[in-house]
């Protein structure tokens, strides 16, 4: 699904992601995890051509990313902050994405899913971070792309749709899509994955089963096991 | 790119400065008209406010665009498109709706007046012209500046120098290098000299084509005689096809390096 080859990138001279080897099968839920200036978002960012690696390869669907837009067309990317052009309607910013990407009516269903409604007349910049996050999920969802890549998607939601954002994922999971999450609420990550990557200073420090990190680090739960990396490592 | 110049372009009629911009035009034409009385008068009065307030305005307003949308930006990045294609087209929606503000503004008035049956209308047209020449190439020129610096401030100022010496800085050494080799034949010089900035290049199409050269002495005559022909003046459009070529290459090749 998607392959990465000796991945460097460096911002000036702050060396982000040194040589990160990464290979995602098709299928399943998989969350990247690290402490905070890891390198997530500068990996997932990768994948989608929106930072532009100093070195390696990345392949989506067996297409090299490199000068080549199109593979886009079969991810949903929901980024990490909902920033929108403020004095656009709901209505239209939905209606101008379907424009750009391909119509769908899906949306519909996921307006009802998280009571949107009363929002599709307000202007973008009047909404909440919270019903910000909702549009930007109706957004990610809406089209139907083999991959799903969130990047802290259950920032700023109430509890009810944090049930229903766990149950669309496990619904698009049931469609076979491999699905990227990066997450720092672990139990929703515990509760979610089938499989995490962590990564420290820029590499992968560890890829496998929750359990399999469990039965590494000798800790009882996941939590502790994600705290004892972090502390042996000092980060 | 079609379809993102045409949002940047619904959005920015949105915004109040398109309006403001445009009033604005309107309000100097009229008062222009009726203080002159005169056509051709109103004209030579518009092109040196023009001369240096649309390369201004266009530097402003691409570089305030760029940072402005740059939540846009980010949402039409992850989606399936071209970065070039969302540069250009948020450039052009820039560029097309002052260039829109400018004409229509102008425009009105003038027409309202009794234009096409003065014979104005010809200089008329080239003010037009190389007004939207000036802001195609002065809105290319911000979005570098913005598209090379992260800061904010940073990009807002250099801008502004970037217009400062263009309209101003630029004459003025221009001038004392004149005087300074007053001994030397400089005809070619200051030819090559005015070819070089747009603003000036502008200013001397339309001097020219008023046919008020006679006021420039000598030098006027060597002008005259080059940007009085039609060899002349297809160089100076050249030269300012070029000027917007340039930076809208720039714009498409600093993109495709950007992280975001």
């Amino acid at each position: 699904m998607v392959t990465i080859q000796n991945l460097h990138k460096k911002f000036g001279k702050n060396q982000v992601l040194k040589g990160v080897d990464l290979n995602i099968i098709e299928g399943g839920i998989f969350a990247v995890l690290g402490p905070n200036g890891s390198g997530k978002t500068t990996l997932i960012k990768s994948v989608l051509g929106m930072v532009i690696p100093n070195k390696g390869n990345i392949e989506v669907l067996g297409n090299n990313i490199k000068k080549n837009s199109d593979y886009r067309h079969k991810i949903d990317y929901l980024p990490q902050i909902a920033n929108f052009p403020s004095n656009l309607k709901v209505k239209e910013l939905i209606k101008m994405i379907k424009d750009l990407r391909k119509n769908t009516n899906e949306d519909k269903r996921l307006i009802e899913l998280f009571k949107l409604e009363p929002f599709l007349d307000k202007k973008l910049g009047n909404l909440s971070g919270g019903t910000k996050q909702k549009v930007n999920i109706v957004l990610t969802f809406m089209f139907d792309s083999p991959l799903i890549i969130l990047d802290e998607p259950t920032t700023g939601l109430d509890p009810i749709s944090l049930i229903r954002l766990k149950d669309l994922i496990q619904a698009e999971k049931a469609k076979g899509k491999t699905i990227l999450i990066t997450s720092h609420i672990m139990s929703f990550v515990e509760e979610v994955s089938d499989e995490i990557v962590f990564i420290l200073e820029g590499k992968i420090y560890f890829k496998g089963t929750i359990q399999d990190l469990k039965t590494k680090t000798k800790q009882p739960d996941f939590e502790h096991a994600i705290a004892s990396i972090l502390t042996d490592n000092h980060a | 790119m079609l379809k993102i110049l045409k949002y940047s372009f619904y959005d920015l009629m949105r915004s109040r400065w398109s309006y403001v911009y445009f009033a604005f035009y309107l309000l100097l034409g009229v008062v222009l008209l009726f203080l002159n009385n005169d056509l051709s008068k109103a004209v030579i009065t518009l092109m040196n406010v023009i001369i240096v307030l649309v390369p201004l305005i266009g530097t402003i307003f691409g570089v305030m665009y760029y940072y402005n949308s740059r939540e846009f930006t980010e949402l039409l990045l992850a989606q399936p498109l071209k970065r070039s294609s969302i540069f250009l087209g948020q450039y052009l929606g820039v560029a097309l709706s002052l260039s829109m503000s400018l004409i229509l503004g102008l425009g009105i008035p003038f027409v309202f007046y009794g234009l096409f049956e003065s014979s104005a209308i010809w200089d008329f047209s080239l003010l037009l012209i190389t007004g939207t020449f000036l802001t195609l190439i002065f809105t290319a020129l911000a979005f570098n500046i913005a598209l090379s610096n992260e800061n904010k401030i940073k990009g807002f100022g250099y801008a502004i120098l970037l217009w400062l010496f263009l309209a101003i800085i630029y004459d003025g050494i221009f001038l004392m290098t004149l005087i300074m080799f007053e001994d030397y034949p400089l005809d070619k010089l200051s030819l090559v000299g005015t070819m070089l900035n747009p603003i000036d290049l502008s200013r001397t199409l339309i001097l020219l084509k008023l046919d008020i050269s006679a006021l420039l002495g000598y030098t006027g005559a060597v002008f005259k005689q080059f940007f009085g022909t039609n060899f002349g003046l297809i160089v100076s459009f050249v030269v300012l096809i070029i000027w917007v070529m340039l930076p809208v290459w720039r714009i498409s090749a600093k993109s495709k390096k950007k992280d975001f």
